[in-house]
């Protein structure tokens, strides 16, 4: 039960180096607190060890509890049509505590994106199923909680420290 | 040892709601699935009864409901469906404690608590996956689809 289900392709956000043999996928949502926690611990292993491994990002929004979840992946997919999807995740993840579903036209001013381009892609069909698809890529995973991590395709114990991620790099 | 495939789900009726009582047998002609879990209030982001809170429409896309039952008062149940608006029904296996969890070889006699075990029942009420989870582990729910998922490519 610790398997990553959907193998990494070119529908997914990556960063990091596509070239090596090393992927960390991570499945996350933008409202969950112990995703922001990892969020700079995964900055500070891309600027560590960047060169060696690629970094994938999928969608885990949990949107029961986290009702601007969903709509805050729709503004980073949204975000990577115009090539900023890295740029909106960060902005996300660093002003949390601020995100509301009205406050997503703002983000993306900040990051002085089209807003027409981008209020018409946050709300299409395309990316909705690409949220979708990449939530149920996730529950066919195994993704128990957010955020959940897979290296090379095996489910990672991360235990909330830096150390536990650059082990895993580390060792592979 | 919790029970297995192929064994009739043992029927019982619980408290789903304060006035309300919901009996396994009444869901016959759907799959059920029985996720026994240890207390209401975990505090982990997607644990486990968020998880398949989210989940219903997968679930139901195979023609199956998804049940919680705890040890937890049926009052304690209702405050936590509306703190975390979960869809779904947690049964209250209270009064005598257990006895459902029991049943299913699913009861923690030294904490007095389910242990987290999942059931999937088929459409006539027989036991066609069980699955139990090491203490404190949340078991996710790739298991659950794909049991159901295999029993769907059975049926046609």
């Amino acid at each position: 039960m610790t398997n990553l289900w959907r193998t990494v392709s070119e529908n997914d956000q990556i960063t990091g180096n596509p070239a090596s043999s090393i992927t960390l996928v991570e499945y996350g949502d933008y409202q969950c607190p112990h995703c922001a926690h990892a969020h700079p611990l995964v900055k500070r292993l891309l600027a560590e060890r960047g060169t060696v491994f690629l970094f994938v990002f999928r969608n885990f929004p949990l949107q029961k509890i986290h009702p601007a979840a969903f709509m805050a992946a729709a503004a980073a997919e949204a975000a990577g049509r115009q090539g900023s999807f890295w740029a909106m995740h960060d902005f996300i993840f660093e002003n949390q505590k601020k995100l509301m579903v009205k406050k997503l036209p703002e983000f993306a001013a900040a990051l002085e994106l089209n807003m027409e381009q981008f209020l018409l892609d946050l709300e299409s069909d395309d990316i909705k199923n690409k949220i979708e698809s990449d939530f149920e890529s996730g529950i066919r995973s195994g993704v128990n909680a957010t955020p959940t991590f897979y290296i090379n395709g095996e489910k990672l114990t991360y235990d909330t420290t830096y150390e536990s991620l650059l082990k895993a790099i580390d060792l592979h | 040892m919790i029970l297995q495939n192929g064994v009739i789900a043992p029927d019982f009726k619980l408290y789903a709601t304060p006035d309300q009582k919901l009996q396994l047998s009444e869901l016959r002609g759907k799959r059920v699935i029985l996720a026994f879990y240890p207390a209401d209030w975990s505090p982990v982001c997607g644990d486990q009864m968020a998880l398949y809170n989210e989940m219903l429409k997968y679930f139901h896309k195979y023609n199956a409901e998804i049940i919680g039952i705890s040890v937890d008062s049926k009052w304690c149940h209702l405050a936590f469906e509306e703190s975390r608006n979960l869809h779904f029904p947690l049964l209250s296996d209270f009064e005598p404690k257990g006895l459902v969890a029991k049943m299913y070889g699913a009861y923690n006699d030294d904490e007095g608590q389910s242990r987290r075990a999942l059931f999937v029942i088929d459409e006539a009420g027989v036991i066609q996956w069980s699955y139990l989870s090491p203490e404190g582990i949340n078991p996710g729910a790739d298991g659950i689809l794909d049991a159901l998922e295999k029993m769907s490519n059975v049926n046609s």
